[in-house]
């Protein structure tokens, strides 16, 4: 790890102001991605901002109708959260299987979506559930803030602060892990609201994307058995020596039947 | 007193205290005063001539105290690594044995091979002048592949080997084969890759190097399986440092497998470069460095036919394999899927002729090596694989065929048709309980209720026999060894009784020290918490080949017990002497001297006592104190054996195998602590799992890159893939080693990739499938069920 100055600011503002101050200068919340590429060299940053020191950027509460989750709260508290159980019991469970025990007990929300890994089970439950991600100076719909590849809709320095979620009727996750790593190989996240339905899904493509026809066909008639005539087109998705774009196709559609089938039985 | 604990016992280990606790010496926990840091600047090339290398800017750095390469070495006169085995082709010509510098010199063979050591006051500022060398390649194009390798005009690993051949071995009657085929009923054959692993124990490699100028003395410690053999090759073939002027300690080693029983360069870059410098060098290995420096296992592509007759009966085998050797020899590298492979050929079963040609083949990768098990895994492979296929085109079940085939029990010792003979073994009764333990009369029903589900559930077998112990030395010269495979021990009894044991093996994971005062504790009624046992030091132990090949209780074992004899002797004939009695009539039982028929006793407390405090003592025909050594030269391998059966349920809809039950009954020999056996049995078989379902050396077949890299791509089998294991000894009993033990390290790894690839297959039967290579992962199952559906959709 090469040597870096380390700032630890009590407020959004002061981080902000230091990240615009330093050139190459990295925002540190759970540190999941970060520590490991700068150990090994292929992140040196020469200022780091760890965010710890900000009070309020942690917990989660509801706001009207609304779920949020401050931006910093771990991933084993979101997990273990009553409210967010008993809210959208989805998202918890989704948190509860992000990386393993020593992760989730480090890895943040915030830190999870700013990253914007192609794998990350987070990004497809932001993008389905319709979230707003809330930063120092704006609110970005989730729509909006999934660029591509490791890249959104953040200006440098922006931070985010919290997350915003929408209460669905019922939603459900389910993924398909890559043996090694255990990130997600294909992800679905299936949410359906009134007469609404988003499906987004996570480690098949670059980034997280929503995808249409499934969520035209569930609108239609939002069961299992809906999807079954439909695939989906390889040719946009990704291919390593863990699964083939094809066999992606494969792990999106069946993990999108049993998303609704889990959407369709809670418990 | 405290117990005596002896042989059967299964006693918690002595060395967990330290274990558990954190308190463990690893090399990387140890500190010399003024000690340095070394990093090694890596080749990101496969394969690539160096034009040149600009260390001035790196040198330049705060902090930095030298900068090598292989040129500096060379001009130091560094030897290269030497190879511990020499193989022979075909053509009576010895294998190709290229020079394999620590630092590579004007040309690099793959990606990790090492370009630069950079030693610093701080691991930072070695490795920020490590990114400041300027080294100027000419990339060469590359080549991973086996097959691809032998091509006419494959890109040259050396320029001075033809084909990338580094030599085309064979062992077995040719035309006896030829024959046998000949007159068959039916010929089974199969073509299988045996895929590259890559072990990765917990603890990565690391080396620390001294010299001291006032004695001339040097110093390594280093992350080793066998100090002594570090200590031999790197001494008298390197640096060229004599043995009494060399000190090599293996401390606390967190695993091995193999990939730590081989003399690496970094050994001899940092002991070098501390005697250049003065001043302790140490490296300690990153995790990523490990994947492409630590030596790989397995790696091979096999071509294999069965002869048999119309009721089933073997006839004869013929295997054509070829052999990865990497980009140069490692220490065992040739003698891996050689010596250790086909003489593995025949199996549990009675084959009356085999024939197997082997090439031994250069590539642009890591080099290649043993891993736990070592050419016994990738026989055992071809064996049952082949047997299966022959079971199932002749419409036999694969149960019954291999009881059609097994060597009888009485049919021991039994010779078979490749070099070895196995002293005794019992496959059928193996099988038949391993069959009890498997459910294998309610699978069917399970089978169903996996059907109903939408799953397709599986039953695989396989049964194994291996060679291990190694080994008879004379034999081992006869196949190439270049050095004597015995062990060595010292019981050392102190003036109170206690002892401590020196032995030439090295504990690194397997329970040594629980195990051999287990041995010291039944044979001298000793109580076990007065033993101790010291191993991975030249200075304090007298000397040993170290711990691969379970080896470690069989030959050390043997040493030991030896030398417990040694003691027993010198003690009856001290008590001999108090008793006034003849030393035939003195006798040694349960910690006690006695004269038969008499109530003369001594203990042997008193009798060690006696030993260093020697009033009443034969002084004038027996030397003072009580410390024998013995050295035990096997006259046979050993050969464990057993069955094991694994079941597996898979998705169709994702290709997901689920490992649901496996049972094994393995035959060791006569077992010291059940509890340590069951402990390698289950490490070993989870071992053989990763091999089976989830590891995978993957390389990029045109740049030679790793692509398995990491953990995020390379697969280690983890708790949450296992069920619960059954496993159960049936035991034969070795007539010649001392204790009648055979060694149980690697009968895990051994057994269970055969068995779990048999369950794939079998479970993947509705569609037509019949072989599945390794790993059988999600992606490659569902792309065979996909096919397979395509095509009987077809059809």
């Amino acid at each position: 790890m090469k040597a870096f100055a380390y700032h630890r600011p009590d407020s959004v503002n002061a981080a902000v102001a230091l990240s615009s101050a330093n050139e190459n200068a990295s925002v540190l919340a759970g540190g999941m991605t970060l520590v490991p590429t700068m150990k090994q060299r292929l992140a040196t940053p020469d200022h780091i901002i760890d965010l710890s020191g900000i009070a309020g950027l942690m917990g989660v509460s509801m706001d009207g109708g609304t779920l949020v989750i401050g931006a910093l709260t771990r991933h084993s508290d979101v997990a273990a959260s009553a409210l967010v159980i008993e809210k959208i019991p989805a998202l918890a469970a989704l948190a509860g299987r992000i990386g393993d025990q020593q992760v989730r007990n480090r890895g943040t929300i915030g830190g999870s979506i700013a990253n914007n890994d192609p794998a990350a089970d987070y990004p497809a439950a932001v993008l389905a559930l319709g979230a707003d991600i809330v930063t120092d100076r704006r609110s970005i719909p989730a729509d909006e803030f999934f660029v591509d590849m490791f890249e959104t809709a953040l200006e440098p320095g922006e931070i985010v602060t919290s997350v915003r979620f929408p209460l669905p009727d019922s939603a459900a996750y389910c993924k398909f892990g890559n043996p090694a790593s255990r990130y997600a190989l294909a992800g679905v996240f299936v949410v359906k609201t009134g007469g609404t339905v988003r499906v987004a899904v996570t480690g098949a493509a670059p980034a997280v994307f929503r995808a249409s026809d499934i969520e035209a066909a569930l609108t239609e008639s939002f069961t299992a058995s809906a999807l079954e005539r439909i695939s989906i087109d390889a040719s946009g998705l990704m291919s390593d020596i863990h699964a083939d774009s094809e066999y992606r196709a494969q792990l999106v559609m069946v993990m999108a039947r049993r998303a609704v089938t889990m959407a369709s039985n809670p418990g | 007193m405290l117990p005596v604990i002896g042989i059967g016992s299964s006693p918690k280990r002595k060395e967990d205290a330290r274990f558990v606790r954190g308190r463990g010496t690893y090399v990387a926990d140890i500190k010399r005063p003024n000690m340095l840091t070394g990093v090694f600047l890596r080749s990101e090339h496969a394969h690539a001539i160096i034009k040149s290398i600009d260390v001035s800017a790196a040198m330049a750095q705060p902090g930095v105290h030298g900068v090598y390469t292989g040129e500096d070495m060379k001009a130091d006169n560094v030897g290269g690594l030497p190879v511990g085995w020499g193989i022979t082709g075909k053509d009576g010509e010895p294998m190709k044995e290229p020079p394999h510098p620590p630092i590579a010199l004007g040309k690099v063979r793959y990606v990790g091979d090492a370009v630069a050591f950079i030693v610093a006051e701080t691991d930072e500022q070695a490795r920020a002048a490590a990114e400041l060398i300027e080294v100027d390649y000419e990339v060469l194009p590359a080549v991973v592949g086996l097959v691809d390798a032998l091509k006419p005009g494959a890109p040259a690993v050396y320029d001075e080997v033809e084909n990338n051949l580094c030599c085309d071995w064979h062992l077995g009657d040719g035309s006896a084969v030829e024959a046998a085929f000949q007159n068959a009923a039916h010929v089974a054959s199969i073509e299988l890759v045996n895929n590259r692993l890559i072990g990765n124990p917990l603890e990565p490699r690391a080396a620390i190097g001294e010299f001291e100028f006032a004695t001339g003395q040097y110093t390594l410690w280093t992350t080793s399986q066998f100090p002594h053999v570090v200590r031999l090759l790197m001494g008298e073939m390197v640096l060229h440092i004599p043995q009494h002027k060399l000190r090599v300690v293996a401390p606390d080693v967190g695993g091995g497998f193999g990939v730590k029983q081989f003399h690496y360069a970094e050994e001899a870059v940092v002991t070098w470069a501390a005697g250049k410098l003065g001043r302790p060098v140490k490296w300690v290995c990153q995790r990523s460095e490990g994947f492409v420096s630590d030596a790989h296992g397995r790696d091979h592509v096999t071509e294999a036919e069965l002869a048999l007759d119309e009721d089933g009966k073997f006839l004869a085998m013929r295997v054509k394999t070829l052999a990865n050797m990497g980009a140069y020899l490692s220490t065992f590298g040739p003698n891996i899927p050689t010596n250790l492979y086909a003489p593995l050929l025949s199996g549990v079963y009675v084959i009356p002729s085999i024939y197997c040609e082997v090439k031994c083949v250069f590539t642009n990768t890591v080099p290649v090596d043993a891993y736990r098990g070592a050419g016994r895994p990738e026989a055992t492979f071809v064996v049952e694989r082949l047997v299966d296929m022959a079971a199932r085109e002749m419409g036999i079940d694969k149960i019954e065929i291999r009881r059609r085939n097994m060597i009888e029990r009485e049919a021991y010792p039994y010779q078979t048709p490749m070099l070895v003979e196995y002293d005794s073994g019992d496959p059928r009764g193996c099988l038949e309980r391993a069959e009890v333990l498997a459910d294998v009369a309610g699978f069917e029903e399970r089978r169903l209720e996996a059907a109903s589900r939408g799953k397709y559930l599986g039953l695989g077998i396989s049964t194994y026999v291996e060679a291990c112990g190694l080994a008879p030395s004379r034999m081992a010269g006869q196949l190439g060894a270049r050095g004597g495979l015995y062990e060595s021990a010292t019981v050392r009894v102190h003036p109170s009784g206690a002892v401590t044991v020196l032995i030439g093996t090295h504990n690194h994971g397997q329970g040594h020290e629980t195990t051999f005062a287990q041995i010291v504790s039944e044979h001298l009624g000793v109580p076990f918490e007065d033993i101790s046992v010291v191993f991975g030091d030249t200075d304090r132990v007298q000397f040993g080949m170290g711990t691969y090949g379970s080896r470690s209780l069989v030959v050390g074992g043997a040493a030991l017990a030896k030398a417990n004899d040694k003691v027993i002797l010198k003690g009856r004939k001290i008590a001999a002497h108090q008793f006034e009695a003849a030393l035939d009539d003195v006798i040694f039982e349960k910690g006690e001297f006695s004269v038969a028929g008499t109530d003369k006793k001594k203990s042997f407390v008193e009798i060690a006592g006696a030993a260093y405090v020697p009033f009443d003592y034969p002084l004038e025909t027996l030397e003072p104190g009580l410390e024998e050594q013995a050295f035990y030269d096997p006259i046979n391998f050993t050969y464990p054996g057993g069955a094991h059966f694994a079941e597996v349920e898979i998705d169709p809809e994702t290709g997901i195998v689920a490992l649901k039950r496996y049972s094994a009954v393995d035959d060791v020999g006569t077992i010291i602590n059940p509890m340590i056996v069951e402990g390698q049995l289950q490490g070993g078989i989870a071992q053989g799992i990763g091999q089976a379902l989830f590891e995978h050396g993957v390389y990029d077949q045109t740049s030679g890159q790793l692509l398995a890299g990491s953990f995020m791509d390379y697969c280690m089998p983890r708790a949450d893939n296992l069920p619960n294991f059954a496993i159960e000894p049936h035991s034969t009993t070795c007539t010649h080693t001392p204790m009648g033990v055979k060694g149980c390290g690697e009968c895990g790894t051994i057994g269970s990739p055969a068995a779990i690839i048999s369950a794939v297959v079998d479970a993947l039967k509705p569609f037509g499938v019949s072989h599945v290579d390794m790993p059988a992962t999600p992606n490659h199952i569902w792309n065979i069920i996909r096919n397979s559906s395509a095509r009987i959709a077809a059809e």
